[in-house]
């Protein structure tokens, strides 16, 4: 009756890795999203706010916000990447060791 | 109605069909019908969850909130991308890893807990009939004027033609359909941004010449012992009412009456009368559109223009071809003024009046909250505003259509690039967002009695081919939509209850047999459902069904992964609190006091966005109930398989 996964995948040793770095990196942005939003509610007003090319800060903040993801998804995903080929690198060296 | 729009719409049916039918071989087993055999590419499944994703809400929906509030709009755009930082960084590869084909299957994977698999999947249920609700109504939004056929017809025949897909095929059809249309819906999107840009701006927006620009008068009177006198004896005042500290005249000439707006103090003994648009239903239904007999021919004319672009008018104001950031810094120009239209209804006598008035606001006002969103208001229209935001940016995770995504990549790294992909062509496609709104709400383009319209139509101020493949795109987007929300629906059913929880299911065969009737019933509901919302904005329908899925599911999901002492029953209680709560607040809510025809005001509930109660509250429960049940229930180990 357990509800079986759909398909198999081994051990995934960058697990606790890729948890950390992700619970950081949602931190950071729900850190980022939740400054958006306090602004507009305390001081709705500093949204009006010119920075540069006739742009004020609401429209700067909220596309900002939306390349921002994409910017730390890319990050996450070259960090794991990275992880990922380091310990399958670790794991398969580590048994051919084991296998000598 | 020209041929090209019918012809369009026929191709793009008819390739959702065959796609249906050609895939209809790798549907035999339950893997290929509920997760596509887990053989989709990941770039395939990502674009496809950016096909999911962009539903009737966020194509529809956002572009006629911009149209019609600015900047708010804009801020679901914001809401909605900032939920894929939490599916990507917190769920997506666990999901993949314990799952199967259900989102019940993954919260169940530890436990085998006969509680959370019939809560999570009457969940599942709720959350997609919510978020089915919009996707229904635009589907019946757009068939009017690209086929000419009443909202009700269109529903019907979405209903009709997902129920095929998904009896026909599953999953698989429905991700290359997905694939296709929100691969088409950006490029699409992009074009219509570039020919906003390209043909700029005007304060008298003439569609390039199709639709003559109107200018709306505004008439001399004056005031003595209260009675209004126009100064132009050809106009005579019939009556006046006073509705929400407004006044409106009702002028009659050459036998045809007409609402206009009371400006300026009668005190001074002279005001001015600013000409509107209404909507009159008399005793016995016959309906008048300003002043003579609706029909096809006379409709409330669209709306939408600047009157003033960086402080100038008339034609010196015309900005000829300009790139994207020069035309957000025009409209948000603090000396430039946006022509936007409010709505009143009011009884006249035995007559039912509804008045469009024009208002100018600021361009400054238009480019930050506050249109829509009382940010400036009391503190309770702040902390509804806040709610919202909650639930837009906890809610992505929790869509048991976009969950289920998950399933059809080969591996969690899969699952995790796919969800890269859709953060990309789902952001860019956001962005895209505001320039179509502002475009809708300088060109024109605006039908008073529905924003959703919005997008569409300023495509159709370019042609009709453009007119034409956005919308027959925009209707491909609610097929796909809601087949996927109709396939978690019948998995939740099919899967989750008959099989896990009752155990009635004896074969992979029946379970897809099952699926496929499960899948014609909430079909039906949903068909019902689109007819009942007519009318109320797509965008906002779903902000709802994000807040309940943020409720019901995104508590029980980040507890099982972030906290060992979980226990199942603590699962079940964080779901039927999060449905129970989020729902009721909802119906309680002054929204669903406009829809039941009571006063919004009083409505027990003030709060029209529940995620900022309705959430903690989940969370509370998946916290008390499994302390409550630590001996009974195994604490969950650390969710790497």
């Amino acid at each position: 009756m357990l509800h079986e996964p759909a398909a198999k995948t081994g051990k995934d040793l960058a697990f606790a890795y890729k948890r950390r770095l992700g619970v950081i990196m949602f931190i950071v942005y729900g850190a980022i999203y939740a400054a958006f939003v306090a602004v507009n509610l305390v001081k709705p007003v500093l949204m009006e706010t010119v920075l540069f090319s006739g742009l004020n800060l609401a429209v700067v903040y909220g596309m900002g916000l939306i390349l921002l993801a994409l910017v730390l998804a890319l990050v996450y995903n070259r960090a794991c990447g990275r992880r990922e080929a380091a310990m399958s690198g670790a794991g398969a060296s580590g048994a051919k060791g084991a296998g000598r | 109605m020209g041929i090209l729009p019918v012809v369009l719409f026929v191709f793009f049916v008819a390739l959702v069909l065959a796609l249906s039918f050609y895939f209809a071989s790798r549907a035999k087993s339950a893997s290929g019908y509920y997760a596509a055999g887990s053989r989709i590419h990941w770039g395939v499944n990502g674009v496809a969850f950016a096909g999911d994703y962009l539903s009737a809400a966020s194509f529809l929906g956002i572009c006629g909130m911009i149209a019609t509030a600015g900047y708010d709009g804009f801020l679901y755009s914001i809401g909605y991308l900032a939920g894929w930082i939490v599916a990507l960084f917190v769920v997506a590869e666990p999901m993949k890893r314990l799952g199967k084909y259900t989102f019940t299957d993954a919260l169940d994977a530890k436990f085998n807990h006969r509680g959370i698999k019939l809560t999570a999947a009457i969940s599942t249920l709720v959350v997609s009939l919510c978020y089915l609700i919009p996707q229904m109504v635009g589907a019946g939004v757009l068939v009017t004027p690209l086929l000419g056929l009443p909202h009700a017809a269109g529903v019907l025949m979405v209903g009709a033609i997902v129920i095929t897909i998904v009896a026909t095929a599953g999953m698989t059809s429905t991700t290359y359909v997905q694939f296709i249309k929100g691969g088409l819906l950006i490029v699409f999107s992009t074009v219509l941004v570039v020919a906003v840009c390209i043909r700029g701006l005007t304060p008298t927006p003439d569609q390039g010449g199709r639709v003559p620009f109107r200018q709306y008068r505004t008439l001399a009177a004056s005031v003595k012992d209260g009675a209004i006198t126009v100064s132009d004896s050809a106009w005579q005042v019939a009556g006046v009412k006073e509705a929400k500290k407004m006044s409106f005249a009702r002028l009659v000439r050459d036998g045809a009456s007409t609402w206009w707006k009371v400006a300026g103090d009668p005190a001074s003994g002279t005001v001015s009368l600013l000409e509107t648009q209404s909507g009159v239903t008399q005793q016995g239904g016959a309906q008048l559109v300003n002043g003579t007999p609706a029909s096809r021919e006379n409709v409330l004319a669209p709306v939408g223009n600047m009157e003033v672009i960086a402080g100038k008018t008339g034609a010196e104001a015309r900005t000829g071809p300009i790139g994207p950031f020069k035309l957000l810094s025009l409209i948000g120009d603090r000396q430039s003024k946006v022509r936007q239209w409010k709505e009143i209804k009011f009884a006249d006598g035995a007559d039912k009046v509804t008045v469009y008035y024009p208002v100018l606001t600021d361009g400054n006002r238009i480019l930050r909250p506050g249109l829509q969103f009382k940010v400036e208001g009391t503190p309770l229209e702040r902390i509804d505003f806040a709610s919202l935001m909650i639930a837009l940016f906890l809610g992505t995770a929790a869509l048991p259509h976009i969950l289920i995504r998950y399933y059809t990549v080969p591996s969690p790294a899969a699952a995790r690039k796919s969800t890269i992909v859709a953060i990309a062509a789902i952001g860019f496609f956001y962005v895209l967002t505001l320039f179509m709104g502002l475009g809708a709400m300088t060109s024109g383009v605006i039908n008073l009695t529905d924003n959703n319209m919005s997008a569409p139509l300023l495509a159709r101020s370019f042609g009709t081919f453009l007119f034409s493949m956005i919308s027959a795109i925009a209707f491909a987007t609610v097929l796909g939509t809601v087949s996927g929300l109709i396939i978690a629906a019948s998995g939740a059913v099919a899967h989750d209850i008959m099989d896990k929880f009752a155990g009635v299911i004896k074969s992979d065969k029946q379970k897809v047999f099952a699926g496929k009737i499960v899948a014609f019933a909430v079909g039906f509901i949903a068909i019902v459902l689109g007819i009942v919302f007519k009318g109320v904005n797509v965008t906002f329908l779903v902000g709802l069904a994000f807040a309940v899925a943020a409720s019901a599911n995104l508590p029980a999901i980040v507890m099982m992964l972030f906290w060992k002492k979980t226990t199942g029953r603590g699962i079940t209680a964080s779901i039927i609190v999060g449905v129970v709560s989020s729902i009721g607040l909802i119906l309680l809510s002054p929204t669903m006091y406009e829809l039941y025809g009571l006063d919004p005001l009083s409505a027990p509930i003030p709060l029209k966005n529940p995620g900022i109660v309705s959430i903690p509250l989940s969370f509370i429960a998946i916290v008390v109930a499994s302390l409550l049940t630590q001996k009974s229930g195994k604490a969950n180990q650390d969710a790497d398989g």
